[in-house]
């Protein structure tokens, strides 16, 4: 299908969100992946997200690095601007274009090769530094579009699709961003749309790192028997700990739940998000007991999927640089230079 | 054997050997800026190893009433204060010159020479006696010893009474001791020795209203005139103070005067890559953006260079260039980044460079970096080096012409793309081949594109064919073309007698440059010279080498940089240039130029006009 252009034609009565908008307008090119490949479930997911948050697909800049993964964001909001930039090195590339103008919303797509090994470095500063973003790892354990070697999210022990077994440790992306400060952390599966959506639009509301670990399966090298990024493996092992309403501002209560089964948390942009409770002893608001319970759960073989922590009211790195609302690239001359005077005093006191 | 004593008057170097750490730094810095307060112009020089305290670090200052600014090679008075070093001290000081030490010790007899004139004065027994806390005992000998100098050298007290106050203008209890601290080592000079020595300071005009900063402040400043709002670095010497000076001008300069929030963003990155990435981010994203770097720092960001020059993206990166890898001579300077800097990247690359001569012009180069990073949208190489950037050089005062505007380069508003004009992001339209871009989330519909490197045709759309490659690097050409007319123009000056000899130079060579014409000179030797102050190189630059049969090329480096630039990039035949090359990590000096081109002349019997005369 990759060589046939996408249609202009659409369908008069798709339903159109509060924009007036619909899902068209947020789709990009044709994907260009394998067929079934869990990225273009992301993708979809990305859409639907957008789409019923009613952004505008212009107000949103998409980054990302090198890979299968990084090549998604041209498949999705065409309208908005795109960077394919180096390997590994989308944080950065993120983080440069957020100083410049802190307005847009900022959507970081990268892989397991580019975010864990390559470019662990820069996930790791990104979250720390709270840039404003929401920060996708479409995680395979395994590199495609170099032919399927291990990548550092891969089991010890799981087996690739020539049959040799990893003998390395695992990066757990998702405790290492428990312990650099990101102040919204999920894992999801490409599989399990309705668990992603919710999760995508609360990530980009959150005024903060958010960070989602979305294990999506690579169909042509790493979903057999033995594999632990399969879709065999993860909906067999799949352990969700919350599902997750988002409503922006207050939205009629539509369902009765059992008591104690539902938790709402108040986001700084005002959205509410209801967390149902899956598991009883699961908080997402405690850091240290979070990044124990994935610890525990991961050493037997689960899959830990939900909103796994969150912290409603963060300070981004424009609070911490304490920059003006004003978004740096748009100050004009009479904001940025200080003029001759100023240099006749810099002169004299350099006298 | 005894030598007559030099007798010098504003035209002297004096060298400071002392311990890193000790605090003499301050009282250093005082001892140049009072000779400039009478009048007359220092270059000063810090030598300094890659360490906090202990090793031996230099300060070498050199009086020139004639204005010489460049480093001149050899010693006229030595202020030995380090022992470790003293040896050497000792030996560096010409024949007929002095040696200042600290005589509370008795030195044996053999760790002198009779050829120069030997000074003790008890530093260590005066600070003792006058304090007991050992840090004041430290601090205090510094200012002690110039106290000594001022009368050995008859610098005005009055001077460094002034610039003492004004330093401690904020701390002023701090003033009084101070002063007297210079006094007690000023009254025992004049009570034990003979004061002056054969080496003065007479106060003069030849000052006038120049100012003393370092190159590092200065392209700093020039990042705030040129509109720079988003800076991203990592530290590594000799460019921190760079980024450090920034975020000092900013805060004085660039804080929004009613919510007091800042107009600008600093980040200290994990690493260049990191540093390189935000700039292009940024600059991307329509800021002003930059990074400051040494050498090392330039190999990291390779692949981001290619991206940026691909991709099209304005970016400004001040290499203030060092030696080697690694640590240790990496704290001396060379202008060894020139290629590196040059063709920057994989791929078929090629990149612009400005070569600040000084710290004004750094200040100058630094503001027009941005514009032509934004006009040209692609990385801009400012290239300094640690002697400009970490030394301060008098230099005529910056200046600011209040009715200039940033030049964004070509940008489409969404003004022009509801107009319906259209957009191609690397459509050359003006034959210049500079492509419009627009900034990301200007229209709801229309000007997006996806940023990628290479592969893509003239609107954006990714394709993997040849001709559209082809087409696009071409049309990069045509872009550097462009280049070779907004970049400055180099400065031709024309030789004291016609001749067909000429010779290039650039950056912190100058002024040693401009001495050793004048020493050649008076050999009787003529030379036209140019300075080339930018790459790609102006049309102007190999029609000089044409006119000339020989011409040298002067550098800071092992393998002539420039020059290699020049036979490649002009077609030049490289007989025709001939390096001179210093790059032994210390600042070339007009001694060794005026030595190596005499030398090369005498090879190929060229006889000096004036030998021919007399």
């Amino acid at each position: 299908m990759t060589y046939l252009n996408k249609p202009v034609l659409h369908h008069p009565k798709l339903k159109a969100n509060a924009l007036g908008l619909t899902h068209r307008d947020y789709e990009g090119k044709v994907s260009t992946l394998c067929a079934g490949c869990g990225h273009d479930s992301i993708s979809a997911a990305i859409i639907q997200a957008c789409w019923n948050l009613s952004l505008e697909p212009h107000r949103i800049a998409k980054l990302s690095g090198i890979g299968c993964s990084s090549k998604t964001p041209d498949y999705f909001l065409g309208p908005a601007h795109g960077f394919n930039s180096v390997h590994g090195r989308m944080p950065s590339v993120l983080t440069g274009a957020n100083l410049a103008n802190r307005e847009l919303i900022y959507l970081g797509v990268s892989g397991d090769g580019d975010s864990a090994s390559i470019g662990l470095g820069q996930f790791a500063h990104s979250l720390r530094r709270g840039v404003n973003m929401l920060y996708i790892v479409e995680n395979n354990g395994v590199y495609g579009l170099t032919k399927g070697q291990f990548s550092a999210t891969a089991d010890r022990g799981s087996a690739s699709k020539r049959g040799v077994s990893n003998s390395d440790s695992p990066i757990d992306m998702v405790s290492l961003a428990l312990q650099l400060g990101a102040t919204f952390i999920a894992r999801s599966f490409s599989g399990d749309k309705t668990q992603l959506v919710p999760l995508i639009e609360a990530a980009i509301l959150h005024k903060g790192a958010a960070f989602i670990d979305c294990i999506s399966p690579c169909i042509a090298f790493n979903n057999h028997p033995g594999s632990t990024k399969s879709f065999d493996y993860v909906r067999a092992h799949n352990e969700a700990v919350n599902t997750l309403d988002v409503m922006i501002g207050r939205e009629t209560i539509t369902a009765d739940y059992a008591p104690g089964t539902t938790r709402e948390i108040v986001q700084h942009d005002g959205s509410t998000l209801r967390l149902h409770k899956l598991a009883d002893d699961y908080d997402p608001t405690d850091r240290t007991a979070a990044a124990d319970y994935l610890q525990r759960r991961h050493a037997k073989g689960e899959v830990v999927t939900g909103l796994l922590y969150l912290d409603p009211a963060p300070r981004d790195l424009h609070a911490g640089l304490d920059t003006v609302e004003t978004p740096l690239n748009r100050l004009g001359d009479a904001e940025l230079i200080p003029g001759a005077k100023a240099i006749e005093r810099i002169n004299a006191a350099l006298r | 054997m005894p030598v007559k004593p030099l007798e010098r008057v504003n035209d002297f170097v004096v060298k400071f050997a002392n311990v890193n750490g000790s605090g003499s730094a301050s009282a250093n810095r005082l001892f140049a800026m009072s000779i400039l307060r009478m009048g007359v112009p220092v270059s000063p020089r810090n030598i300094f190893p890659s360490n906090i305290q202990g090793l031996p670090t230099w300060y070498e200052v050199r009086v020139s009433e004639r204005g010489w600014l460049g480093a001149r090679g050899g010693v006229d008075m030595m202020v030995a204060m380090n022992p470790q070093t003293w040896d050497k001290d000792v030996a560096s000081i010409e024949p007929g010159g002095y040696l200042f030490y600290d005589s509370t010790k008795p030195m044996p007899t053999d760790k002198f020479r009779d050829d120069i004139v030997v000074i003790g004065v008890p530093l260590t027994e005066i600070c003792n006696t006058r304090y007991s806390d050992p840090r004041q005992r430290q601090l205090f000998k510094n200012i002690i010893y110039l106290g000594a100098l001022s009368a050995l050298l008859e610098i005005e007290p009055k001077a460094i009474e002034t610039l003492l106050r004004e330093q401690y203008r904020s701390k002023d209890k701090l003033i009084a001791p101070n002063i007297e601290a210079l006094h007690l080592g000023r009254d025992w000079a004049l009570a034990n020795l003979e004061c002056p020595l054969g080496l003065r300071v007479r106060r003069a005009d030849a000052v006038g209203d120049r100012i003393f900063l370092e190159g590092n402040s200065a392209s700093a400043l020039g990042a705030v005139y040129g509109g720079a709002t988003v800076a991203a670095w990592y530290p590594i010497t000799p460019s921190s103070s760079l980024a450090e000076a920034f975020q000092s001008h900013c805060r004085r300069l660039r804080v929004d005067p009613v919510t007091k929030k800042n107009r600008f963003a600093i980040v200290q990155a994990e690493d260049e890559l990191a540093s390189i990435g935000m700039v292009i981010g940024a600059g991307w994203n329509g800021a002003r953006a930059f990074t400051a770097t040494s050498g090392p720092g330039i190999s990291l960001m390779q692949e981001f260079l290619g991206l940026a020059y691909f991709a099209e993206i304005p970016a400004v990166l001040f290499d203030v260039q060092r030696a080697g890898p690694s640590t240790g001579m990496p704290t001396r300077t060379q202008q060894c980044d020139v290629l590196a800097c040059a063709y920057a990247s994989h791929g078929d690359t090629k990149h612009v460079l400005l070569f600040p001569e000084d710290p004004r012009e750094c200040f100058e180069m630094g503001a027009q970096a941005f514009d032509l990073a934004d006009r040209l949208q692609t990385p801009v190489f400012v290239l300094l080096d640690l002697d400009i950037g970490m030394n301060e050089r008098l230099c005529k005062p910056l200046a600011w012409d209040d009715a200039k505007r940033l030049d964004r380069g070509k940008v489409m508003t969404r003004e022009q793309l509801e107009a319906g004009v259209t957009f191609g992001r690397y459509l050359d339209v003006d034959g210049d081949g500079i492509p419009f871009r627009t900034y990301p989330g200007t229209h709801p519909s229309k000007g997006s594109y996806f940023t990628r490197g290479t592969s893509r045709d003239r609107f954006a759309r990714y394709t993997e064919e040849g001709p559209a490659y082809v087409d696009n690097m071409e049309r990069l050409l045509r872009k550097h073309d462009t280049a070779k007319r907004l970049v400055p123009r180099p400065i031709e000056r024309p030789g004291p007698a016609p001749t067909r000899l000429g010779a290039i130079f650039y950056g912190s060579t100058s002024p040693a440059m401009e001495e050793a014409l004048e020493m050649l000179a008076a050999e009787g030797i003529a030379l036209d010279t140019m300075r080339v102050r930018g790459f790609p190189f102006h049309d102007d630059v190999p029609a000089f080498i044409a006119r000339h049969d020989r011409v040298f090329v002067v550098e800071q480096n092992r393998d002539g940089q420039l020059r290699a630039l020049l036979t490649v990039e002009c077609g030049i035949d490289p007989a025709k240039l001939a390096p001179i090359l210093h790059y032994d990590g210390t600042p070339i000096t007009a001694r060794f130029i005026a030595a190596a081109i005499g030398k090369a002349l005498r090879g190929w019997n060229v006889t000096p006009l004036r030998r021919v005369a007399s």
